[in-house]
């Protein structure tokens, strides 16, 4: 077995040293009839091309998002990554290093946090921002349980233009009563939340670009709310969009919470991704999950650790601000790798690169009849309506190599309003063949279900 | 440089290189202090842009987001992981926290593209090796611990707790036992039981461990009430024992109409040779990157699948695979949906290619073999250092307590800060919290006989210069690190938590 050191020699030589004549001495105090006496029925080990061939035949039966024209986005993009992220992120160092609870001898992870924290807290318009959540959705959800501690008020009011999914995942950690409003889907972007705020409320969460792919007006919200003395939580799923659109921290966020998976992580099929959770100082003790800080050591020289642990519950256990242990350390790395690399010049270039390419995608979608773009405002994803149930256009269109989109029923199987809708994105991955290979795969699905 | 040297980050020949800037140790600048807003190491078209679909949204404020050129930002970031201890550099004995041999295979088939270029929402027919994965690591666990069901999503060990748990309140809610409001937690749990109890509303009941380090089963039967949902007991337990009495501590919970949620975060003492499901969990989380070797990455990402009992399969939160089709939405009473997407697919690529290496021998050789080194380390330091529980086998743990410290002025931390100058990482200290001074050093499967004659030979003489009064070798150490002791005071007091232009800094530091 390649991964295990010792010889059968050495494993007797050890025994010895203990005093055990076999190594089930060493289960001696787990009751008998829990031990199995004969193997898992599971097969046995295996050389490595062997897994390897098995792994590849597996991904096989996958169809990659490179493999053709590919407009999926709702929450996870397909962005380019530079070889030099997935290079670094590889170095042993990085990879196999554990959270830093040794600040000695973890400078190097520590240091990075620090500076993720500071590209976060940029990025977002923020004064803080902690060294990262599991992804875009469990943050939300921690956001507005942080909100409510820091209200102490319990009513927390989600936008329509929500990812339905957030929602659902905000729902799971609240549970459903009256204290949680959920409004029904907005995909034509219509604000309904401003008139939703009581003086009950601790938070009204807003989505920008919303999962329909408008721009949203955060500070008509963040004026309403904190007019009732709520706060406002605003979601990005679409992180790259920060290079083009305002800053919710200008505009009176209190709490920002993205899904940072486009910027330096692969789409993996849902995870590991990388959640962002940005604020203002002043709630910074009521943040959950790990922060850096900055500090010096016995020689006065800069270094940095994990600090205001009294937050957590390796401390404070069933005191603490959240259950969360584990952050996305290495997700968070590749993100801050991939934003160094970019800098501000290169993120704003990404960010007009998106939002022109997605222009080309609505004007091409508004050539192709029947097709009806919801959007008067996006940065690089949008809504269309068909004519007809948008699940079996979706399905045709990937039977031909198109992946065209998102139908929003799978999504919201219960609401007829959102049927026949298909959520787009395009990124600066998305070609002018690609495009009109959709169109023209739309016009035909279209006609011929005509 | 001396051989000595085992698992220094970089090793330069002396001590004391740590603050001169040499390229080997180096004192790396913030990337903020040799970056800045006009470079790039990203060359992207300059489009033209209007506003007409912007809305009026366009970015007015400055973001101020340092860039750096591609050869500058290789070394920055080499440079930084150099002041980084690693599994790959030196034994890194984290009790409970299983610092494994990270294989390279898994990473290399995570980067498949047909794994990590798909899109969770892409047309499942479009996904179905996916699809297959996911069955297939949900066979591996359900086999390796007799349980009925499993549910892939959580995103660490700490949400597999909180997806395990809401199993249970939604089991309880929907027959009736919605007034069970407390869970059981004993002393030694890690934190992470408590605060997810906490999390889902329960109150806590401690129940205390008794002189051996294990869990009572009279203890719990006191503790058990009709208003109790559940116990969270880790086993083996975070002391590094085997609970004896766990068949029985299940016997007692179920006949008091209560759950037994498993913390299994440490079942690579026991995988291949214990199945959890035989001892009477209801549900035990799995942390992937512990036990199945995805790469701790410096603190995530993590992955926490939770199996689950055929009492609870019913309510594990969507989405979840059944009979090779991805169930995204079920009606009725299972709790819903805990994360965006399908949870962490990256962990399922590498922690099934672990499980296919290893095989079902191979993992059960690999829990006896951590055993094995966790006994060998006890065996080799129990005249010289304290154990707490003695007279028994250990599991994949050795424990120690710093009774054998009394009187020398050393204490825990300065011992563990001293091994960091011998150039090992230090084992997990001051935890579990019901041993005094605790040392919980856990070797894994992965180390060599002769790695672990050598930390054990570095531990004996550690031990012998604390008690021949040389305390300030330890009240000093590190002093062979890139950085000494730290001020974490200092940090906690006046919190600098991002980095500001120096013009700034009265502000900041106020």
């Amino acid at each position: 077995m390649r991964y295990l050191p010792h010889s059968e020699a050495e494993r007797a030589q050890m025994l010895a040293v203990i005093g055990a004549a076999t190594a089930e001495d060493l289960f001696a105090r787990v009751p008998t009839q829990a031990l199995l006496h004969e193997p898992v029925n599971l097969p046995k080990h295996s050389p490595e091309f062997l897994v390897e061939a098995h792994m590849r035949a597996l991904s096989r039966q996958n169809v990659a998002a490179g493999d053709g024209p590919f407009f999926i986005g709702a929450g996870a993009y397909r962005h380019h990554v530079p070889a030099t992220v997935d290079h670094l992120i590889q170095r042993s160092e990085w990879l196999t290093a554990y959270t830093p609870y040794q600040p000695e001898v973890s400078q190097g992870t520590l240091q990075m946090l620090f500076e993720f924290q500071t590209q976060v807290a940029h990025l977002t318009g923020m004064e803080v921002a902690n060294a990262s959540m599991y992804d875009g959705s469990t943050a939300t959800a921690e956001a507005v349980l942080m909100a409510r501690r820091l209200t102490r008020r319990n009513r927390i009011v989600l936008s329509g233009g929500l990812h339905p999914h957030y929602r659902d995942v905000v729902r799971t950690y609240l549970g459903d009563g009256p204290d949680l409003v959920c409004l029904p889907a907005s995909p034509e972007g219509q604000g309904d939340i401003l008139n939703r705020i009581d003086a009950e409320t601790a938070a009204i969460v807003v989505q920008t670009p919303d999962f329909y792919g408008h721009l949203r007006n955060l500070r008509a919200a963040a004026d309403a709310a904190h007019a009732a003395g709520a706060l406002l939580i605003v979601v990005v799923t679409e992180v790259v969009s920060l290079g083009l659109i305002e800053a919710p921290g200008a505009l009176g966020a209190d709490i920002v919470v993205c899904e940072g998976q486009s910027i330096g992580n692969p789409l993996n099929y849902g995870g590991p991704y990388v959640g962002l959770m940005a604020t203002r100082k002043e709630f910074v003790r009521q943040m959950p999950g790990r922060l850096c800080g900055e500090t010096v050591d016995a020689d006065g020289t800069r270094g940095f650790v994990l600090t205001l642990s009294t937050r957590e519950q390796h401390i404070r256990r069933e005191k603490a601000t959240s259950n969360i242990c584990t952050n996305a350390g290495l997700c968070a790395l590749a993100f801050s790798i991939h934003m160094s690399l970019l800098g501000e010049a290169g993120l704003k270039r990404l960010a007009r690169l998106n939002h022109e390419r997605a222009v080309k995608l609505a004007r091409m979608l508004g050539t192709v009849p029947g097709v009806e773009l919801l959007n008067k405002s996006f940065f690089n994803e949008m809504t269309i309506r068909l004519p007809v149930p948008a699940a079996p256009v979706v399905e045709m269109l990937a039977q031909a190599g198109v992946l065209a989109g998102l139908p929003v029923s799978r999504l919201e199987p219960h609401d007829p309003a959102v049927e026949n809708l298909i959520v787009l994105a395009a990124t600066e991955l998305t070609t002018d063949t690609d495009i009109e290979m959709l169109a023209d795969c739309l016009n035909a699905a279209l006609q011929g279900d005509a | 440089m001396s051989m000595n040297n085992q698992g220094r980050p970089t090793g330069t020949g002396s001590a004391g290189v740590a603050a001169t800037g040499s390229s080997l140790l180096p004192n790396e600048p913030l990337l903020f202090e040799i970056g800045d807003t006009e470079h790039s190491g990203v060359d992207l078209p300059d489009v033209e842009i209007d506003g007409t679909f912007l809305g009026g949204f366009e970015r007015r404020s400055e973001i101020d987001l340092a860039g750096l050129t591609e050869p500058e930002a290789l070394r920055h970031y080499v440079r930084l992981s150099r002041l980084n201890y690693s599994i790959d550099s030196g034994m890194y004995p984290l009790g409970s926290c299983t610092m494994k041999h990270n294989p390279r295979l898994n990473e290399k088939m995570a980067r498949l593209p047909g794994f990590a270029d798909i899109h969770p929402l892409q047309p499942v027919s479009t996904v179905k090796g996916a699809l297959r994965l996911m069955d297939e690591l949900a066979h591996w666990l359900m086999t390796l611990t007799n349980t009925a069901a499993v549910c892939l999503t959580p995103k660490a060990g700490a949400h597999g707790e909180m997806a395990g748990m809401m199993a249970i309140r939604a089991a309880q809610d929907a027959a009736g036992q919605g007034h069970r409001r407390v869970v059981l937690v004993p002393e030694s749990a890690h934190g992470t039981n408590p605060a997810t109890a906490a999390f889902l509303g329960y109150s806590v009941r401690s129940i205390p461990a008794r002189d051996d380090g294990t869990v009572d089963v009279e203890a719990v039967k006191v503790a058990l009430s009709p208003d109790v949902a559940a116990i969270m007991l880790t086993n083996p337990n975070t002391c590094g024992l085997f609970e004896p009495e766990v068949i029985e501590i299940a016997a007692a919970v179920h006949e008091a109409g209560a759950f037994f949620y498993c913390d299994g975060a440490n079942f690579n003492a026991i995988m291949g040779v214990v199945r959890p499901g035989d001892l009477g969990i209801d549900a035990m989380h799995i942390n992937l990157h512990k036990t199945f070797s995805t790469p701790h990455g410096g603190g995530g990402p993590g992955a926490g699948p939770v199996v689950l009992s055929a009492a609870l399969a019913p309510f594990a939160p969507v989405p979840f695979v059944r009979k090779g089709e991805l169930v995204e939405h079920i009606e009725g009473q299972h709790l819903g949906r805990i994360t965006a997407f399908n949870g962490q697919m990256g962990m399922y690529v590498r922690a099934l290619t672990y499980m296919l290496s290893h095989g079902g021998d191979g993992l059960a050789q690999a829990a006896k073999d951590a055993v094995l080194n966790a006994n060998y380390i006890k065996a080799r330091l129990e005249r010289a250092f304290s154990v707490p529980f003695p007279g028994q086998p250990c599991m994949h743990e050795a424990l120690f307590d710093d009774s054998f410290l009394a009187g020398t002025g050393v204490s825990t931390l300065d011992f563990a800060k001293a091994l960091i100058d011998e150039g090992f990482h230090p084992m997990t200290m001051y935890f579990p919290l019901v041993v005094h001074g605790a040392m919980l050093v856990e070797p894994t499967e992965s180390e060599s006989k002769q790695t672990l004659d050598r930390f054990c030979d570095v531990m004996l003489d550690l031990a012998a210069d604390a008690k021949a009064g040389n305390a300030g070798r330890f009240t000093s150490a590190p002093t062979r690190a890139p950085r000494r002791r730290l001020d974490e005071t200092r940090a906690a007091r006046s919190p600098v938590l991002t980095w500001s232009r120096p013009e700034e800094l009265p502000q900041a530091a106020e």
